[in-house]
């Protein structure tokens, strides 16, 4: 992995701090939207520390997937779902669990970058403790805001201007700054859902640099359309595939470079192959 | 970089399960179909902390009330219940919840309510004024009779409201014939046309939006009734309500004709066709129910203009079809006419009218309901 | 290769010719929007120019003059216009939070089935004719209200408007003298406002960027947090522009107020205290009798009160246009 430019430590001399990265299982998974299945029976292991991509077609079902796992699935209208979460052994649909709690451990970026428009970078970066009403030290506040954004690989770029609104950034910038919101909260799993489709490549790059930076301390979950993305960034891949008119299911997982050099199923080997989707 | 581990679940009997096979899972033994669980459930927990909140706040006040503090009537004891509620619920869900939990449970507990109360108010006014009618409306002369030779403290079994439903028909009914056209004319000419002029129509429109009905009804007056010598009559409140209700027909008309795509509109440019066709063929039936609903709600507006016929009409109790040099009453009209007497088969009267007044509304609204519903579905 | 610009090149100049019945149609709807322009600005112009006779007649002290008393030809709007505001502003200070909270209710907390049926049941409460909530605030809610203005007057008449000119202790209390208040009127017309203020609140909080909120969900928000931090934000526009509008329509609300209160020409600063008198009501009341001097005297009232409400109208159009949820509020 190439070196970064970025000083790997914050000024006042911390290192990262650390967080035992959370492993994630899903169990037997179904999810309806207004009645119709468009997910059936999906298992997943996830283990800790690791990175693990989500390649197929569009409309497969991946993002859907990725929801349930952090329970943003259920507030879309007329959404349903079955089987089992569970994150380090705690099952997060069950009815003690409150759900606030299990997307505070599981972060998410989404694909459109969403900062908050009405509020400087700086706030932006600490808006999960605002949303939590958690206070925070003055001081405190600069260290998560610089930890966060030289995680995310943006200290450099805004440290001048952290007062500055959130939407008065690049779609790059603005993507590595909902990184850094989300790592702020020191996540135990995070999940991104297409996050450098709307990017160029030189942010795509910083994007990939970070993920890689952050596997030994995060567990990685992230849906990606780029094949050559999912070979370069993970450990482990699920191909997800949804035959006409059924719904979609894992046809194969496994560790990566097996996936793209050696699959089982002939599907699988048409896909990475570039023979369909 | 280590591969697919199987974390071991805490607290559970069951034996590690194998690492999943790169076989597509249908290879495995078929389960039976899943069916949707439900996420959003309730805990015990929480809903004996709702359940008890309420019902010890209630006692609370219950026994309070009247002696604490020297409190009287109905309002009185529910205010006291709502505070008294809001401080035991915030109390109890603090002793095991964190802090941005409570808030949202408590904002959740006074959004509910704030909903209630203002349904509620709309209920009573509702089931009050059909209740307190509800002896004029048994006897059918109320439908079929004017009031001629019958005065306003006479048995309910007399007497009627039919030259009121009759007037106010007639009123609303010139005043859409005249406002309506106007209106979405107007709506056509700031969206379609556009132009120079068009900004200042919008502005002028908007402004006039603004107008209480009063104003109209008086401009009305003072042009028409004083100088004119016009008599108080039907065509008089007509114009007086197409005045208010233009405005409101334009502006409404013109949201619903600028929502349409301007795509459509391109589409029928590419095609070859002429504006007018344009307006005439795509964009007037796509805004279709959406002018619809405006009308209706013009319509709605123009029914209940108590302040116009006020001051353009003169409560007859005859009846007349004739809105022309006649005196005509209407239903608003005659509700307080009826409500100044302050006799009580007055009172009864009058609330028979605004129940009247009341389903005339409700089925407009039904019926714009029903065109939305109608939209949808397509 | 490189590209260089042609200097002699100049654009054409294009004349479109339209079809006759083009021609015919923007004809029409000019001629129609004209029409419509000439009628409402001719109201406006004629409203206005009754000032002239008023002043005339009656000099400045129109506006500073409280009593009405036609015989004496004594009249002047300035207890009026207090009123007036009396009663808007009580109307907004109940319906505000009423609405805000039902409109954050119907937008985000209602159960989704539900949803359709409280936004109809919102517009119903709009339609609803004012005098019936006229009847209902006199004859239900007066009762039962004067209770709460004798307590108000009681315990908290140290703040002055709350002050009422009897004995609130006394065993046997004078109820007539919390009837017929700025305070009633002001609570009958907020039955008015709150829907009107709710729909376009409501409107502009469905809205509300969906990315924006599934992040503030995705960081482990409340309902609430999110609403805080994303839909509050955005809708400042929509929630200052559907009060204003509120306040514009219970400026000149007459039925419901023509109804409640006992004409009072007197400033009034005790707004639980019986009598009162508005703009609206006062032209109701006294168009009948006026003299030639007196109806432009009233014309002049009616125009005051039409600056008002274009003055706040317009405000609200301006303040919801340069907002964020502004290009998408349909009002």
């Amino acid at each position: 992995m190439a070196m970064t430019e970025e000083s790997t430590t914050t000024a006042r001399g911390a290192a990262f701090p650390r967080t035992a990265p959370g492993a994630l299982e899903a169990v037997g998974i179904s999810a309806w939207f207004s009645g119709t299945l468009v997910l059936t029976d999906v298992s997943l292991s996830v283990a800790p520390a690791s990175v693990t991509a989500l390649i197929g077609p569009s409309g497969c079902g991946k993002s859907t997937f990725l929801r349930i796992l952090n329970r943003m699935h259920e507030s879309i209208p007329g959404a349903q779902m079955a089987g089992e979460v569970y994150l380090d052994g705690k099952e997060i649909y069950a009815s003690g669990y409150r759900i606030t709690h299990a997307r505070k451990q599981i972060g998410m970026v989404f694909q459109k970058p969403n900062p908050f428009p009405a509020m400087s970078i700086a706030e932006n970066v600490t808006a999960g403790f605002a949303l939590t009403s958690t206070k925070l030290s003055r001081s405190a506040r600069e260290e998560v805001v610089e930890t966060s954004l030289r995680q995310a690989h943006l200290w450099d770029e805004v440290k001048e201007r952290l007062t500055r609104p959130g939407g008065a950034l690049s779609g790059g910038q603005q993507q590595r700054l909902c990184i850094a919101r989300a790592l702020a909260v020191k996540p135990r799993v995070l999940l991104m859902d297409e996050p450098c489709s709307a990017l160029d490549p030189t942010s795509t790059r910083r994007v990939e640099e970070t993920i890689a930076e952050l596997s030994p301390q995060l567990t990685i979950v992230i849906v990606t359309h780029n094949m050559q993305q999912a070979a370069r960034v993970s450990h482990n891949t699920a191909f997800f595939l949804a035959e006409q008119g059924t719904p979609g299911g894992i046809v194969e997982q496994g560790p990566t470079r097996q996936i793209f050099n050696d699959p089982s199923d002939p599907r699988t080997a048409d896909y990475v192959g570039g023979r369909f989707g | 970089m280590t591969t697919l581990d199987v974390p071991t679940r805490q607290g559970t009997a069951t034996p590690d399960r194998p690492p999943p096979s790169p076989a597509a899972p249908s290879s495995a033994a078929p389960r039976p179909p899943a069916r949707p669980r439900r996420t959003r459930s309730l805990t015990g927990e929480d809903v004996l902390a709702l359940v008890g909140s309420i019902a010890a706040s209630f006692s609370l006040v219950v026994i309070g009330y009247g002696h604490i503090l020297d409190f009287s009537g109905i309002l009185g004891f529910l205010v006291c219940w709502y505070v008294t509620f809001i401080a035991l619920y915030v109390v109890v869900l603090a002793i095991s919840l964190p802090r941005a939990i409570v808030v949202e449970r408590v904002v959740t507990a006074m959004l509910y309510m704030a909903a209630a109360i203002v349904l509620f108010a709309l209920g009573t006014t509702i089931v009050y004024t059909i209740g307190q009618g509800w002896r004029a409306l048994d006897h059918l002369n109320f439908f079929t009779k004017d009031m001629s030779a019958v005065a306003p403290s006479a048995p309910l079994s007399q007497g009627g409201i039919y030259h009121a439903i009759v007037g106010t028909v007639v009123e609303v009914g010139i005043a859409v014939a005249v406002s309506v056209p106007l209106g979405l004319g107007t709506a056509v000419f700031m969206t379609e046309v556009g132009g120079r002029g068009s900004q200042l129509v919008r502005t002028v429109v908007e402004a006039m939006t603004a107008l209480p009905e009063i104003l109209a009804g008086l401009f009305v007056y003072a042009v028409l009734i004083v100088e004119f010598g016009m008599a108080k009559s039907g065509i008089a409140v007509a114009i007086a309500m197409a005045v208010t209700m233009t405005p409101i027909v334009a502006r409404a008309g013109e949201v619903a004709l600028r929502v349409v795509p301007g795509g459509l509109r391109d589409a029928c440019g590419a095609l070859g066709a002429s504006h007018w066709k344009t307006v005439w063929k795509v964009v007037l039936p796509t805004a279709g129910p959406g002018l619809v609903t405006a009308v209706i709600l013009a319509i709605a507006r123009g029914i209940g203009e108590t302040a116009v016929v006020l001051i353009c009409a003169n409560a007859s109790n005859f009846l007349t079809y004739e809105p022309i040099g006649k005196p005509m009453n209407s239903l608003p009209l005659f509700i307080y006419t009826m409500y100044i007497t302050h006799e009580p088969n007055a009172i009864v009267r009058a609330f028979g009218a605004a129940s009247v007044l009341l389903f005339m509304v409700l089925a407009l609204f039904v019926v714009a309901r029903l065109l939305v519903r109608e939209r949808k579905v397509r | 290769m490189t590209i260089t610009a042609h200097p002699e090149v100049v654009p054409r100049q294009l004349t479109t010719t339209h079809a006759a019945s083009d021609r015919i149609f923007h004809g029409a709807a000019r001629t129609v929007g004209l029409f419509v322009l000439c009628m409402t600005g001719a109201i406006g112009v004629f409203l206005g120019y009754q000032s002239i006779p008023t002043l005339r007649h009656y000099g400045l002290h129109f506006f500073t003059q409280t009593q009405w008393q036609p015989e004496l030809d004594h009249i002047g709007i300035a207890a009026v216009l207090v009123g007036t505001v009396e009663v808007a502003l009580v109307a907004l200070v109940v319906g505000f939070p009423f609405a805000f909270m039902v409109a954050l209710f119907v937008s985000d907390y209602a159960p989704k089935r539900a949803k359709s049926w409280l936004v109809s049941a919102i517009d119903l409460m709009a339609a609803v004719p004012s005098i019936i909530y006229g009847l209902w605030g006199f004859y239900l809610l007066m009762p039962r209200a004067t209770e709460v203005a004798r307590w108000l007057s009681e315990y908290l008449s140290f703040i002055p408007i709350f002050k009422v000119n009897t004995d609130a202790h006394a065993a046997v209390w004078q109820q007539s003298r919390y009837t017929s208040s700025v305070f009633i009127a002001g609570l009958t017309v907020s039955m008015m406002t709150i829907p009107l203020a709710c729909a376009v609140m409501r409107g502009v909080f469905d809205q509300a960027p969906a990315g924006e909120r599934e992040a503030a969900m995705a960081l482990g928000g409340t309902r609430w947090g999110g609403a805080r931090m994303v839909v509050f934000p955005f809708a400042k526009g929509g929630i200052i522009g559907g009060t204003m509008l509120a306040l514009g329509r219970a400026l000149g609300e007459t039925a419901a107020v023509l109804i409640i209160v006992s004409p009072d020409f007197t400033i009034k600063d005790r707004i639980l205290e019986a009598g009162a008198q508005t703009t609206s009501a006062l032209i109701a009341g006294n168009f009948g009798d006026a003299t030639r001097s007196q109806l432009s005297a009233l014309l002049t009232a009616g125009f005051v009160l039409f600056l008002i409400t274009i003055i706040v109208n317009s405000a609200a159009a301006v303040v919801i246009r340069r907002s964020r949820s502004g290009a998408l509020t349909e009002i």
